[in-house]
């Protein structure tokens, strides 16, 4: 290190610098995070537990019993279970992004400003910005997680490749999320911008994005909202993994490419946003 | 004198149009415990920001332990202890907590951080409310807290902006006590306020600070003797009343300013004024001799209007 830093490291005891912040910066801002998991533990695990067994439940035994006289040949001659669980497992991630990247992002600015500390501390916005991208990364995989073991217990998922849910249903959140991030970073007063996101925002995206029915039986002129969706397109990558490849290759690619578009580009927005609010 | 810890030449600071900070100069030395004296709004939060290498400065020159702050940040804040004006603390975590997660944003290991922990707990004698919410502590307390968490780094210079503001009087005086020890130990600080006892017990130097300019500067007894007399003299005559008696008090000790509600006489002895202000023939309500203090200062530097 500089020899600036001398003093600090003979006052601190430590001799070499192992842990330097500007390499590690971002795992002890997610770390802080975590630390406060245990004050939410119990109603997190109950809707991660829950939630896939209501879903398994209406779907797997309520709505396929009206379907299976349709037929499945629309849904790829699937069972409707297997079609729609991928999809919800999808929608569960955004759903878990949703709120780190808009409550979350609030608390850590404004309502429990603790942002604000760690960049007094030798933590760059870029790393508060990672940090908690890589947070809300390991509190999706866990209750991703669990929803995936259900599904592949009660046979909805499929093995091998159905463990590539997990990565897809995480790359579709942050593609979701992260971009709100970046708008999130940049609000002052809640005056219940959250809420209008929730309704105008997720709850069409969820609707029409291929999630409870296939994109193709909406009218073209509504299409478009899934091809601009991370949903659709994580919902559409998971169930290639889930029930074998349903889609050219190079659907496949134009999926993950949007994914990885739409994340980076919003990392690259919340990270610059972040710079600009901790910077005054 | 050795090489400062801080330097700033020319500090400027500006809000779109506005400057908050307006060609700043000032040093600090190794040690010194310097204060930043002003109204609301002088620039003193601002100043500190920049000091602190979180705020980028609009122009001028600033060096903190050797380091631009545009430059090293991270280097410069790595030996920085930082006490903002609102305790940022975690309020979802527990007390100790609060110093585990801290340590760690300097690359501290997990024993070396728990051990400091510790240790700091008990500087802010509040060892036995280590596993308390931080909701539940008093503002004193979370205060005391906010300090140890500024020092688990063992940090070069202190940074302390209006630390004992909205605190109750035995809260500040535990707090000064706590910082009065760390300066013994060799801490640099730096503090900004505008409780001029505060001033006077923690600085040895200090700037006053006004719409963003320094107004005067010194060692607190320097400016009481530059800017005010040793004693005031303080007459109350009733509000109709004190004009008249002013026109009386003409040339009685060096300098008489009218108040609202009552007339201040300053002058080097302060008996001797009062004595002479009975003898032109006045009676006052009430009367009081007292040392000039850093408040006098203050108020003829700044002025008495309401600054907001």
């Amino acid at each position: 290190m500089t020899a600036v830093s001398e003093p600090r490291v003979q006052a601190s005891g430590d001799a070499s610098r192992p842990g330097d912040p500007k390499r590690w910066g971002a795992w002890y801002v997610a770390e802080h995070e975590l630390r406060r998991v245990p004050t939410f533990i119990v109603p997190a695990l109950a809707t991660a537990i829950g939630s896939p067994l209501l879903y398994l439940l209406a779907f797997g035994v309520g709505l396929a019993s009206l379907i299976k006289t349709g037929g499945t040949s629309g849904i790829g001659g699937v069972s409707y279970v297997e079609f729609v669980i991928p999809a919800f497992l999808c929608a569960g991630a955004v759903g878990t992004a949703t709120e780190e990247f808009t409550f979350g992002v609030m608390m850590g600015f404004k309502w429990n400003e603790v942002y604000i500390g760690m960049n007094a501390a030798p933590i760059s916005p870029r790393q508060i910005a990672s940090g908690h991208i890589l947070y809300t990364v390991i509190r999706m995989a866990v209750t991703s997680g669990i929803f995936l073991a259900i599904a592949l217990a009660f046979g909805a998922i499929h093995l091998p490749a159905g463990l590539l849910v997990l990565p897809i249903a995480l790359l579709g959140g942050l593609a979701f999320g992260v971009p709100i991030a970046a708008y999130s970073a940049t609000i002052r007063e809640d005056r219940g911008q959250f809420a209008v996101i929730g309704r105008s925002v997720v709850l069409p995206m969820t609707l029409f994005s291929g999630t409870v029915f296939p994109l193709t039986q909406l009218p073209i002129w509504l299409q478009w909202i899934g091809w601009i969706s991370p949903l659709w397109h994580s919902t559409q990558l998971a169930r290639d993994a889930s029930y074998g490849q349903v889609e050219p290759g190079w659907l496949i690619l134009v999926h993950v490419v949007v994914l990885a578009a739409e994340f980076a580009i919003g990392w690259a927005i919340f990270t610059r946003n972040t710079t600009k609010r901790l910077n005054r | 004198m050795p090489s400062p810890v801080i330097e700033a030449r020319d500090l400027r600071k500006l809000y779109k149009e506005t400057a908050a900070v307006d060609s700043l100069s000032f040093e600090v030395a190794p040690g010194e415990s310097f204060g930043l004296l002003g109204p609301n709004g002088a620039g003193k939060s601002t100043t500190m920001r920049m000091v602190g290498a979180v705020s980028t400065r609009t122009s001028g020159e600033l060096s903190i332990l050797g380091m631009d702050p545009n430059e090293n940040g991270p280097d410069i804040r790595a030996q920085l202890g930082v006490v903002p004006q609102t305790d940022n603390l975690d309020a979802e975590l527990r007390v100790r907590e609060n110093l585990l997660v801290y340590g760690r944003y300097f690359g501290l290991s997990r024993a070396v951080v728990a051990q400091r922990a510790d240790e700091l707990l008990d500087f802010a004698q509040l060892s036995d409310r280590a596993k308390a919410k931080v909701d539940d502590l008093s503002g004193g307390m979370k205060r005391r807290l906010t300090i140890a968490r500024s020092l688990i780094n063992n940090p070069r210079i202190l940074l302390l902006d209006e630390p004992t503001t909205g605190l109750d009087p035995q809260a500040r005086h535990i707090l000064w006590d706590r910082l009065f020890r760390l300066k013994e130990q060799g801490t640099t600080l730096v503090v900004t306020t505008h409780y001029m006892d505060e001033a006077e017990q923690l600085c040895d130097r200090l700037v006053v600070v006004d719409k963003g300019m320094i107004m005067a500067e010194g060692a607190p007894a320097a400016l009481i003797t530059e800017y005010s007399t040793r004693e005031v003299v303080e007459l109350r005559f009733g509000s109709e009343r004190n004009a008249d008696a002013a026109v009386t008090l003409a040339g009685v000790g060096d300098r008489v300013e009218v108040l609202p509600d009552r007339i201040l006489i300053y002058a080097d002895d302060g008996e001797a004024a009062l004595s002479e202000a009975v003898r032109r023939g006045l009676h006052p309500i009430t009367s009081l001799v007292r040392r000039s203090s850093l408040e006098d200062v203050f108020l003829r530097l700044t002025g008495r209007s309401l600054i907001e």
